[in-house]
């Protein structure tokens, strides 16, 4: 039963069985503990800062022109997608997935009083803090604490190919990082999950030990796809995403990361390599997650710290900029365009744009819609959904 | 000691000394004291220790604090300047490439001279406050960009590690590396940037909730002009765009400039209190006694904040050999790693792979996470971090390389240092290619260390049977979850010890 025939059902019904009410403590139950996080979540780190504006890019308006001589990309090689924006050439494998309405396109991602600085921006962004505000934990940590997984997952999330954890940061929430599922299960071999203490910081050891020791005998790295996986770092990332996706013991969360974007200089080849990188790793995921009977149920969303500022710089790049464009893709995607292009000829002091879609709507839209689990505590405060998902 | 006043010691005789004297410290006692202060103390250090009064064991680590490295550094901290980097919009992608490059091999230089450091030093405590200290007025090089300006700065932390707080917030406040870091750069009068200002008041002294937005905005004004010259990396005070008005911090209104109102924090109790809390949170427990923390902090402002004086505090107070204190602090990536080092006595031929392995479990020396620092304790250890360490100390200690050293050997001979493997692919080559063979490089220099289990188990000052024992009492803060099994070969022995979640706990 997936969530919306369990909710269908919930409703119907006169009574619910004692058990089902039961969340651990939460107020929260519009979804069952053990019913939680059957849909999964594909996270995709653009690291460095993708540039928003020669990823969607706006090719009706003269003012992008004007602001980009040298990295403008030019009408004729836009894949267009209204009368006013279009995608980067490199992403032409995505088109498909626009024409069958599973690809939203996020316009304008950011947040007020935006940092320039690449750790802290994307502090801001993994921890859902507020600009001035310095958090440890994860946004997501903080959903899976007040909304535990169920214990029969091999973990809350795996992130793959990074040692940092993100959205999955602090303590308390069951993270795996792994680079390659074969090297995770030779080195869990180390863990030791026995043992008890009466000791706070031993605990926490041995609980992390527990998590490793779960993960491991859960996973396993030998699912044969027909998919055939692009070759390079993020190909191989994907093809690991797909590993732990295809293990039967579930996980809420998978993130990969797609590193580079930080084109101060020579933007036009290094982006479009890593474009065509990011849209034949999700042509593969896709086909491997139809393979698995997963696309319907899985939400695949991109994010990173800022995007770049619209005027060139003199090194054939771009400079750190603010709002940028993501994209939310699945089988239960309502696709099109949200948000807005923030406007080209209203720029800030430091020449940057503003923003139209606070992320933190975006992550309201992953708990509130997505997984059903209360996004106000986890987001530190309330923040609207957008309507990208299907009823 | 030459350093510590007369009026500080008598401070630290009445509020430090317990009215009755301790007993003197046991091998237990001596062990967690090496170990709090220094990295992976010997059996025999910590026997020379034992019979010492509280009091003189804490002195006898004072007395030996130093304020300048022993190590040489890389032979570029001694250019003067200009500092040379690619300026303006004129300067051409390779210039920057390639500066960018070059920043990152000294970096890297510059991380493992401070991992000789702390392994050479004569005085280990020494270099845990100057880490501490990085770690409280933080910054990055992942900013700062110029290696040599992040070296200047240890330099400054170190002088200052155990010499009075004030000094060192003065002079740090002046530091160019923390002038960019902050943006005091940036801070003119007219457009003031207030981050240096926050952070000031945040986290180098009061701690939230002492302070108002309106004494950040004032402050700011009066660190306007706090610059560097850029051709000498050295700081400079811009007159020209300094506020000279009347600013209002903390109820106190005047014509201050910076070092005005740097004194008008340190005159606060609750900066005394807030370095203490850090301290106790270093050196005792996750859990400061309050009032205990109070009784230090105000000797602490009045000796002009004489560090030893807090420190002395500190290291002889009940709280701190408590025995539910024992084992209660998580190691830090540099302790796991320096500690093990020194502990097994082995000498890296190279030292930058092991302050990259250090980095790999979260901890980058010199480049820490934000202006907030390594938060530290619990959140040292996640799935990935834990397995970093563990799979460290598989490499070290793995069984099957015992006998390989002639495969050790040869490969020592092939492992180009980390500056060379880092310069080798020139500005050409890609991100990635570069990135994999520096890794590997690296890891290839984990391997130059050997490991005499023998020799190592010989030096405990044990008869043979009860050598399990007395080496996981030398190694584990913290009762092991599987005893050592006697029987086992030497290196099985040190292996399942250091493997045990307990060897993770200081």
């Amino acid at each position: 039963m997936n969530r919306r025939d369990f909710l269908r059902f919930a409703a119907g019904a006169s009574v619910l069985p004692g058990a089902m009410l039961s969340t651990a403590g939460v107020a929260w139950a519009a979804v069952p503990a053990d019913a939680r996080y059957r849909d999964l979540l594909v996270l995709i780190e653009l690291k460095g800062g993708n540039d928003g504006l020669n990823t969607l890019v706006p090719y009706a308006s003269p003012t992008y022109y004007a602001l980009r001589p040298k990295l403008a990309i030019a009408r004729d090689q836009v894949v267009q997608l209204s009368d006013a924006a279009g995608l980067h050439p490199a992403l032409e494998p995505l088109l498909p997935l626009w024409k069958s309405r599973e690809l939203a396109v996020l316009q304008g991602v950011g947040y007020p009083e935006p940092n320039l600085s690449h750790f802290r921006s994307i502090e801001i962004w993994d921890t859902a803090s507020k600009s001035t505000e310095y958090l440890q934990e994860g946004w997501l940590t903080r959903t899976f604490a007040a909304a535990p997984t169920p214990a029969d997952f091999a973990a809350d999330g795996v992130i793959v190919g990074s040692p940092d954890l993100g959205p999955l940061a602090g303590a308390g929430t069951r993270a795996i990082a792994l680079a390659n599922t074969e090297q995770f299960l030779r080195q869990g071999r180390l863990a030791i999950p026995e043992g008890n203490a009466h000791n706070r910081a031993l605990q926490h050891i041995l609980k992390v030990e527990a998590d490793i020791v779960q993960a491991a005998s859960h996973l396993n790295a030998d699912h044969p796809f027909t998919t055939e996986f692009p070759q390079g770092g993020f190909g191989n990332a994907i093809k690991t995403a797909c590993q732990v996706i295809a293990n039967r013991a579930g996980v809420a969360v998978v993130r990969v990361t797609l590193s580079g974007f930080d084109t101060h200089s020579s933007q036009p080849g290094t982006q479009a390599r890593l474009l065509g990188e990011l849209s034949g790793g999700i042509v593969a995921l896709k086909s491997a997650l139809v393979e698995l009977e997963r696309w319907n149920d899985t939400l695949v969303l991109t994010y990173a710290e800022f995007g770049r500022r619209p005027k060139e710089n003199l090194s054939n790049g771009s400079d750190h900029g603010t709002a940028s464009v993501h994209f939310a893709l699945g089988g239960r995607v309502a696709g099109g365009l949200y948000g807005e292009q923030p406007p080209l000829d209203r720029l800030s002091g430091d020449g940057n744009t503003g923003y139209a879609i606070d992320f933190r709507s975006v992550y309201a839209t992953v708990l509130d819609r997505w997984w059903g689990v209360p996004s106000t505590a986890p987001l530190g405060g309330r923040f609207a959904p957008l309507p990208f998902l299907r009823a | 000691m030459k350093s510590l006043s007369i009026s500080a010691l008598i401070y630290a005789a009445f509020i430090a000394f317990p009215a009755v004297a301790s007993a003197p410290l046991d091998y237990d006692d001596a062990r967690h004291l090496l170990n709090r202060t220094g990295f992976g103390a010997s059996d025999a250090e910590i026997r020379r220790m034992v019979g010492m009064t509280r009091e003189e064991a804490a002195w006898s680590l004072l007395a030996g604090t130093r304020a300048t490295a022993v190590t040489t550094p890389p032979a570029w901290t001694n250019d003067a300047g200009p500092l040379r980097y690619p300026r303006g919009e004129n300067a051409s992608d390779m210039e920057r490439k390639q500066f960018q490059q070059e920043q990152i091999r000294d970096g890297l230089e510059l991380r493992g001279w401070w991992l000789e450091e702390m392994l050479a030093t004569p005085s280990p405590l020494t270099e845990r406050m100057t880490l501490f200290w990085h770690n409280h007025f933080v910054s990055s090089q992942q900013k700062v960009k110029l290696a040599q300006l992040m070296y200047r700065q240890n330099v400054t932390l170190r002088a200052h590690a155990l010499g009075h707080f004030g000094d060192l917030l003065h002079a740090i406040a002046r530091d160019p590396a923390m002038v960019i870091y902050l943006d005091s750069a940036q801070n003119r009068k007219g457009a003031p940037n207030e981050n240096f200002a926050r952070e000031l008041m945040e986290l180098f002294t009061l701690g939230e909730g002492n302070y108002g937005e309106q004494d950040i905005k004032d402050a700011a004004r009066a660190f306007t002009g706090w610059s560097l010259d850029r051709d000498s990396g050295r700081f400079v005070f811009r007159r020209f765009v300094h506020d000279y008005g009347s600013k209002t911090v903390l109820g106190r209104s005047g014509y201050f400039d910076g070092d005005g109102v740097l004194d008008i924090l340190l005159a606060k109790v609750e900066t005394a209190e807030f370095i203490t809390r850090k301290l106790w949170r270093e050196f005792v427990s996750a859990d400061p006694d309050e009032a205990e923390v109070k009784k230090i902090a105000s000797p602490f402002r009045d000796s002009r904040y004489d560090i030893k004086v807090a420190l002395e505090a500190l290291l002889v107070s009940d709280a701190f050999y408590a025995k539910e204190n024992r084992g209660v602090l998580v190691k830090s990536p540099v302790d796991l790693v320096v500690g093990t080092l020194k502990q097994f006595d082995l000498k890296p031929g190279e030292p930058v792979p092991f302050a990259v392995a250090a980095a790999a479990m979260g901890q980058n020396l010199f480049s820490p996470p934000n202006v907030k620092g390594w938060p530290g304790g619990k959140a040292w250890i996640n799935t990935s971090t834990l397995l970093a360490r563990k799979a460290f100390l598989d490499r070290l200690f793995r069984a099957d390389d015992a006998g390989a050293s002639m495969a050790d050997a040869s490969t020592r001979a092939m492992t180009p240092a980390p500056k060379q493997a880092l310069a080798a692919g020139g500005v050409q080559e890609s991100e990635i290619a570069r990135r994999i063979r520096f890794l590997r490089a690296m890891e290839r220099g984990l391997k130059s260390v050997q490991f005499d289990s023998d020799a190592w188990l010989a030096e405990l000052d044990t008869i043979e049977h009860a050598r399990a024992e007395a080496a996981t009492r030398l190694l584990l803060a913290y009762a092991p979850q599987a005893a050592a099994d006697p029987a086992s070969a030497p290196l099985a022995m040190v292996r399942q010890i250091v493997l045990d979640a307990a060897y993770q706990l200081k």
